[in-house]
C-alpha cells in the first residue's frame, strides 16, 4: 500500500539521518563496559570541561529566557518603526554560521582595538579567551530559539484576557505575571529547553572566542574534538554520549510533561 | 449622569470610528448601544472602558473625569465577546481575581466568591477549568468575574454574540433579571435590534461613527428619528410616499374609506406569517405587506388579484429620503 509505503520511506530517513549514528554514539561510549566511561568521565579535564558547558548553558538559558520573551512581548503587543528589521535581525543567529558569530565577536572584543574590548580591559574584564566570550557567543547562538517558540503561543492567547485582568484592576506588571506569563508558559519552557540543548552542543563559535584552553576554556564539545583527533576515540565517545543523552532526556521530559498537562486540560 | 461621553472621536488611519459622539449614560439602567458591526459601538464601549484612548473628547464615569485613566484606575467591569476566561485559573479563581488583586481577606474572598456564583448558578463548577464549560456557562462566569470587584458600570461587547440563538435567547432574558436584582448601571453593545428592544431599558441606535437616535425602546420603535432607524429596527417597504412597516398595512379584498388600489404580484408563507407583495397603480416599486396565514386564507387572494390597501392608525412613517 502506498501508505505504508511513504510511513516506511519516512521512518528510513529518519534512521539513517538521526538513529543510526546518535546509537552509535551510545554504542561506542558503553562497548567496552563501564569502566572506560566512569575513567572518562572523572578525568579533572573532562570534569572541567563539563561544568563549563553546563554554566555557559545555564546563563545562555537564563538571559535568554528573559530577552527572548521580553522581545517576543514586543513583537506582538507593541507596533513601532523597525518591527519588521527586529523580527529578522532575531534570526540571524540561526542563518550565519557559529564560526562566524565567533570571528564577529573577537573583532569587537578584542583588547587592542575592540570597539567593547578595549574599554573592557581598561576595567580589568577580559571577555575573549575567559568564561564572559563563551557565555556570550553561547547566548548569541542561541537567541532566536524562545523567541520563535513565544511568538506563537502569544499570538494565539491575543490580547482579551490582559485586558481583562486590567478592566479588573491589576496593573501593567501584575497582568503580565498572573495571566500572560501562566497562559505562554508552555513556550517558553519548550523555548528555554530548545535552548538549554543548542547551548550545550555549540561548538564553531565557542572555539573561535575560548582560546580552546585545556582544562581553562575548554567546553565539553572542545573536548570531544581534541580527544577524536588524538585518536583518543573511546572517551570522545563518552563525553559525545553524555552530552547527546543529556539533550534527548530533557527534551522527551518536557515532551512527556506537555502532553500530560494538555490532556488535564482539555 | 453615570457616564458622560462628549464630543469624543476617533480614527484608525482614515476611517472615522467615532466622530465627535456625546452620549449620556443614566446610573442604574440598563443601555443597549445599537447599530450595524463597524458602525463604531464597540469603539465607545472599549474607550469607556480605557482599553481605547479617544482623539478627542471626554469621558467621565460617575462624575470622575476619566479620559486619560488607565483602565484598572476606572472601576469598570468589563465583559468580552469571547468571554476572555482565565484559561489557568479554575472558575473560582476567575471570579477572585479581582477581589486578590485588591488584596481582600481570604475568607472575604471566598464568601463573595460563592456568592456570585450562586447568583449565576455555576455554584458546582466552582473548581472546573473554563475549557471545561459551556460557551452560555463560560460568559456567565465572566459576567461574575466582573461584578466581583463591585464596579460602578458594567460594560459588555457582544456579550452574547458567539453563543447559539436559543442559549443567546435564554441568556438575554437572564441578563434582565439579573440586572433588576443588582442594579449595576450596564452598557451592552449588540447588532442585534430584538436583543435590544428586549432587554434594555434604554437604547442608543450608532452607526457610520455617529449616535443616530437615543431612548427607550417604545420611543425608538414608535417614533424612529430617520429612515436608517427604522430599517434598522426590522422590515419596511415602502408605501404612498412613505417608510412604513409591512405589518402596520391593512389588507382588504374590497374598496374601503382612504385604501389604495394594488395589484398582488406575489404571496409567500414563512412559518406562522405569509407576505404579500403588491403594486400600487402609478407606483414603481412593489409594496409588501405581512399578516398573519389565517388572515390570508380570509382574504382568498393570489397573484394577479386586486387588493386594497391602507396604513394601520398610529403607524409609524417616514418620508422617503432622496439620499443619505
Amino acid at each position: 500500500m502506498a501508505k505504508t509505503a511513504r510511513r516506511l520511506l519516512v521512518v528510513l530517513y529518519l534512521l539513517a539521518l538521526v538513529v543510526v549514528p546518535v546509537g552509535l554514539v551510545f554504542w561506542n561510549a558503553l562497548k567496552d563496559g563501564l569502566e572506560p566511561v566512569v575513567e572518562a568521565l572523572t578525568d579533572p579535564v573532562v570534569v572541567h570541561a563539563l561544568q563549563l558547558t553546563l554554566l555557559a548553558a545555564v546563563w545562555s538559558v537564563v538571559l535568554n529566557a528573559i530577552f527572548g520573551v521580553a522581545v517576543a512581548v514586543l513583537l506582538v503587543r507593541y507596533e513601532f518603526p523597525g518591527k519588521r528589521a527586529l523580527n529578522a535581525l532575531i534570526d540571524l543567529p540561526l542563518s550565519v554560521s557559529p564560526v562566524v558569530v565567533g570571528l564577529s565577536l573577537v573583532i569587537v572584543y578584542n583588547v587592542r582595538d575592540g570597539w567593547f574590548g578595549e574599554p573592557l580591559a581598561a576595567a580589568g574584564i577580559q571577555v575573549l579567551f575567559s568564561t564572559p566570550g563563551i557565555v556570550l557567543a553561547t547566548t548569541f547562538i542561541s537567541m532566536p530559539l524562545v523567541v520563535r517558540e513565544v511568538v506563537p503561543v502569544l499570538q494565539e492567547q491575543g490580547t482579551d484576557q490582559e485586558q481583562a485582568a486590567q478592566s479588573l484592576g491589576a496593573s501593567g506588571w501584575t497582568t503580565f505575571w498572573r495571566i500572560t506569563l501562566p497562559g505562554i508558559r508552555w513556550g517558553v519552557i519548550y523555548g528555554v529547553v530548545l535552548c538549554f540543548a543548542r547551548s550545550i552542543g555549540e561548538f564553531g563559535a565557542v572555539k573561535v572566542v575560548s582560546g580552546n584552553l585545556t582544562g581553562r576554556t575548554q567546553t565539553a564539545t572542545l573536548v570531544v574534538e581534541q580527544l577524536y583527533q588524538n585518536f583518543n576515540q573511546a572517551q570522545a565517545f563518552t563525553i559525545a554520549a553524555v552530552l547527546a543523552g543529556a539533550a534527548i532526556i530533557i527534551i522527551s521530559v518536557v515532551a512527556t510533561l506537555r502532553v500530560r498537562v494538555e490532556r488535564r486540560g482539555a | 449622569m453615570s457616564i458622560i461621553v462628549d464630543g469624543v472621536t476617533k480614527r484608525y488611519g482614515s476611517f472615522v470610528a467615532l466622530d465627535d459622539v456625546s452620549v449620556t449614560i443614566p446610573p442604574g439602567r440598563l443601555t443597549a448601544l445599537l447599530g450595524p458591526s463597524g458602525g463604531g459601538k464597540s469603539t465607545l464601549l472599549r474607550i469607556i472602558a480605557g482599553l481605547e484612548t479617544a482623539d478627542r473628547g471626554t469621558v467621565a464615569i460617575e462624575g470622575v473625569e476619566s479620559t486619560h485613566l488607565p483602565p484598572q484606575k476606572r472601576n469598570v467591569g468589563f465583559v468580552f465577546q469571547h468571554y476572555a476566561a482565565f484559561k489557568h485559573m479554575t472558575v473560582a479563581r476567575n471570579v477572585a481575581f479581582g477581589l486578590e488583586i485588591r488584596k481582600r481577606p481570604r475568607d472575604e474572598i471566598a464568601a463573595r466568591v460563592d456568592e456570585l456564583l450562586r447568583l449565576v448558578h455555576l455554584q458546582q463548577f466552582a473548581d472546573r477549568l473554563p475549557s471545561q464549560l459551556s460557551g452560555g456557562q463560560r460568559q456567565r462566569m465572566a459576567l461574575a468575574r466582573a461584578l466581583a470587584v463591585e464596579p460602578s458600570v458594567l460594560l459588555l461587547d457582544e456579550p452574547f454574540g458567539a453563543l447559539d440563538a436559543q442559549v443567546r435567547k435564554e441568556l438575554r432574558q437572564w441578563l434582565r433579571r439579573l440586572h433588576d436584582e443588582v442594579h449595576v448601571t450596564t452598557v451592552f453593545v449588540t447588532h442585534d435590534q430584538e436583543e435590544a428592544l428586549e432587554v434594555a431599558d434604554d437604547i442608543v441606535v450608532i452607526n457610520g461613527g455617529r449616535v443616530e437616535q437615543c431612548g427607550s425602546p417604545d420611543q425608538i420603535y414608535d417614533t424612529p428619528a430617520n429612515e436608517f432607524v427604522m430599517r434598522f429596527l426590522g422590515p419596511t417597504t415602502v408605501f404612498d410616499g412613505h417608510v412604513v412597516r409591512p405589518h402596520d398595512l391593512d389588507v382588504f379584498s374590497i374598496a374601503v374609506r382612504d385604501a389604495v388600489r394594488a395589484e398582488v404580484t406575489e404571496v409567500q408563507r414563512v412559518g406562522h406569517e405569509a407576505r404579500l407583495g403588491a403594486v400600487v397603480r402609478g407606483a414603481s416599486g412593489i409594496t409588501t405587506v405581512s399578516l398573519t396565514r389565517a388572515h390570508l386564507a380570509d382574504l382568498e387572494v393570489g397573484v394577479g388579484d386586486t387588493v386594497w390597501l391602507r396604513l394601520a392608525k398610529g403607524a409609524s412613517r417616514l418620508p422617503i429620503e432622496v439620499s443619505r
